[in-house]
């Protein structure tokens, strides 16, 4: 799905920044198209992809998960093996380079969980580029390991006080910075969200995981899978996972929503099962929000699931019925995360968890015929601490 | 011809230059908002914007952050805004106009919005979220219901789009005097004067300036060139530091007072 001349995906997108902003983003979504037809930019991009971060990653036949449950065949798409953790390497290293195109020497993003952070930190140091990142004073404090490993990278971590203290508002200090320094400064987004070009963009950045996936499931399989199931946050992985697949209608897509305490319980982060259309970090799409408008704290054990929006092309997908969203409550990733520690050794990051929880409740209905790849969007080292105060083993 | 358009045509025929004062409605609570109101009406200003709060104010600094979340925590609603704005008819000169981002206008419906706004006595909308790209509904509204659909303008504009907002602006054009987010600057972009020169060129409606705005001196300059000037942070300053005392209108009012003087 390609989103139209001003960024919509059908009613969802668009551009809805300061004045300030305009420029900067018709000068990035000019690059960006020169950059897709440079055979030297796509070749600099897959040597980075594959000698640096370790793409292809592999595509797991998850047996004893399989056998465990007795159902469908479960796959999973290794994110988590890449270099700095997790899937959010793959759109750092496209828009760094974007960034060297425009002869821009300083990068900001925001983070929740870190990793997005930690992967731009990473790239700054890789092409010797200043960079500030934007962290909720929140998240700081749950993901301490991160921020330590950004300052490690060379990276200033910025505390952001205001708000929720959590991705949303470090998105906004971002937002600010940029309209302040945008002579000087790319921002790289982090997700598919934000307005036009970031959602395609990131999208097609992240499309490379389902690219292999599919060469991989043929390969393997002779045929493609039934089902696609990965987490949605802002919903990059989600998204780059999908895509491929997008005119294969056989191929069911489901994406995992945070649940947080529980869908009734008005803490969680599940965005386009509970929220409604609104206009949000420049784009339209689905928000938490109250009826008058004012965005909703999010909540979820994962922080990098804690959004209250949602990018575009998922509300399209919901909306056309192309995709179905599922919520998966803070607990319940627990149980998924216990589940692929165990029995296949993979400690999974909580984001990830959400998806792995659903694809193995999703496979006991099915049978050895069907199968299903999950999107293992990144590793869970970072999350120790959390899983520590939320787990009691013997 | 609204009560914003009526504004410059009277100040372009006695050869004087708008005053506006931003304030974010509800802070600390919208009682307070009505006095300010009635206050700064009294000091001269020609067109007060009413903020309507946001919980994520992306253009703003962190002195029209923090008014709108003690606005937010006052309770203040876009209904309360309206009702109260409706209270003052008749009994203030000044034009009065809405800053909010797109969200809240959105989900209470673009065209209710505009109708409820003009039936309490407000004419027109500033949104800095809303590019002129984006703005094609709003504008429609606002010029069936006679609502000024406020554009904004900054240095990074191009040309090009510089005329597309000029045509699609109505009341006036709001430019933008830096390159950042709202909040006082103790001194001004050395570019402000071509750029609103720049602007004047291509269109013969108002071209007021805000952003940075702090002090009567500043003022003074951008009136030489251009149509108006427009004050927030350094007045939600005042407000700020004044919070649960008894001078808090007064002092505001004595501010407005000089800058009204300058200009």
């Amino acid at each position: 799905m390609q989103p139209d001349r001003k960024g919509y995906f059908g009613e969802f997108g668009g551009k809805f920044v300061p004045e300030t902003l305009m420029a900067a983003l018709t000068e990035l979504e000019r690059e960006y198209r020169l950059a897709r037809r440079d055979r030297r930019f796509k070749k600099e991009l897959a040597y980075y992809l594959a000698d640096y971060a370790g793409r292809p990653t592999p595509l797991y036949f998850a047996r004893h998960l399989t056998d465990a449950m007795g159902g469908a065949r479960i796959y999973l798409k290794r994110e988590d093996i890449l270099h700095t953790g997790a899937h959010k390497i793959n759109n750092t290293l496209g828009q760094a380079l974007l960034t060297l195109r425009m002869g821009k020497k300083r990068i900001i993003a925001e983070t929740g969980a870190g990793q997005h952070g930690v992967a731009t930190a990473t790239v700054a140091a890789l092409f010797g580029l200043n960079c500030d990142i934007y962290m909720g004073t929140e998240d700081i404090a749950r993901q301490a390991l991160n921020v330590y490993r950004m300052k490690l990278l060379g990276a200033r971590v910025v505390p952001v006080e205001s708000g929720s203290k959590t991705l949303k508002d470090a998105i906004n200090e971002a937002m600010r910075d940029w309209v302040t320094n945008v002579g000087d400064t790319h921002y790289i987004f982090g997700t598919c969200a934000g307005p036009h070009p970031f959602p395609e963009m990131v999208r097609e950045f992240q499309s490379v995981i389902g690219r292999e996936a599919r060469r991989q499931i043929l390969g393997r399989e002779g045929r493609l899978p039934d089902y696609l199931v990965a987490c949605v946050g802002g919903g990059s992985n989600s998204i780059g996972l999908f895509h491929e697949f997008y005119n294969d209608k056989r191929v069911k897509f489901v994406g995992v929503e945070a649940a947080g305490l529980g869908i009734k319980s008005g803490k969680h982060a599940a965005t386009l099962t509970r929220g409604h259309v609104g206009i949000f970090h420049g784009s339209r799409s689905f928000v938490l929000q109250e009826d008058d408008g004012q965005i909703t704290i999010a909540h979820s054990i994962s922080a990098g699931l804690d959004y209250p929006g949602v990018g575009p092309e998922h509300a399209y997908y919901k909306m056309t019925g192309r995709a179905r969203y599922v919520p998966v409550t803070d607990r319940e990733a627990l149980e998924g995360f216990q589940a692929l520690c165990n029995i296949e050794g993979i400690i999974p990051a909580l984001e990830s968890s959400h998806a792995v929880f659903y694809a193995l409740r999703l496979a006991k209905r099915l049978t050895r015929r069907h199968i299903i790849v999950v999107s293992l969007s990144g590793r869970g080292d970072k999350d120790l601490d959390i899983v520590r105060g939320a787990l009691k083993l013997g | 011809m609204n009560l914003i358009e009526k504004k410059f045509r009277d100040l372009r025929q006695r050869n004087k230059k708008a005053f506006i004062v931003y304030i974010a409605a509800g802070d600390p609570d919208l009682a307070t908002t009505k006095r300010l109101i009635l206050e700064l009406d009294k000091c001269g200003v020609d067109i007060i914007e009413l903020g309507i709060p946001f919980s994520d104010p992306m253009a703003d600094g962190p002195t029209i952050q923090a008014a709108s979340n003690r606005a937010l925590k006052s309770g203040t609603t876009v209904r309360a805004i309206f009702a109260m704005a409706g209270s003052l008819a008749g009994t203030i000169r000044a034009a009065l106009c809405v800053m909010t981002y797109y969200n809240p206008v959105f989900v209470h419906g673009l065209q209710r919005f505009v109708k409820d706004a003009k039936h309490a006595g407000i004419d027109g909308i500033i949104v800095p979220d809303l590019p002129c790209d984006e703005s094609g509904d709003l504008v429609r509204l606002g010029r069936r219901f006679n609502f000024s659909v406020i554009q904004l303008c900054a240095p990074t504009t191009s040309s090009g789009r510089l005329e597309k907002i000029a045509r699609l602006s109505t009341g006036f054009i709001y430019y933008v005097s830096l390159t950042g987010v709202t909040g006082a600057r103790a001194s001004l972009s050395a570019d402000i004067d071509k750029n609103v020169r720049r602007i004047k060129k291509i269109t013969a409606k108002p071209v007021c300036v805000g952003f940075g705005v702090s002090n009567p001196k500043q003022a003074k300059d951008i009136v030489r060139y251009a149509d108006g000037v427009i004050v927030g942070s350094a007045v939600i300053r005042i407000i700020e530091k004044n919070l649960g005392k008894a001078g808090l209108v007064k002092n505001v009012g004595r501010f407005a007072s000089r800058l009204r003087r300058a200009i």
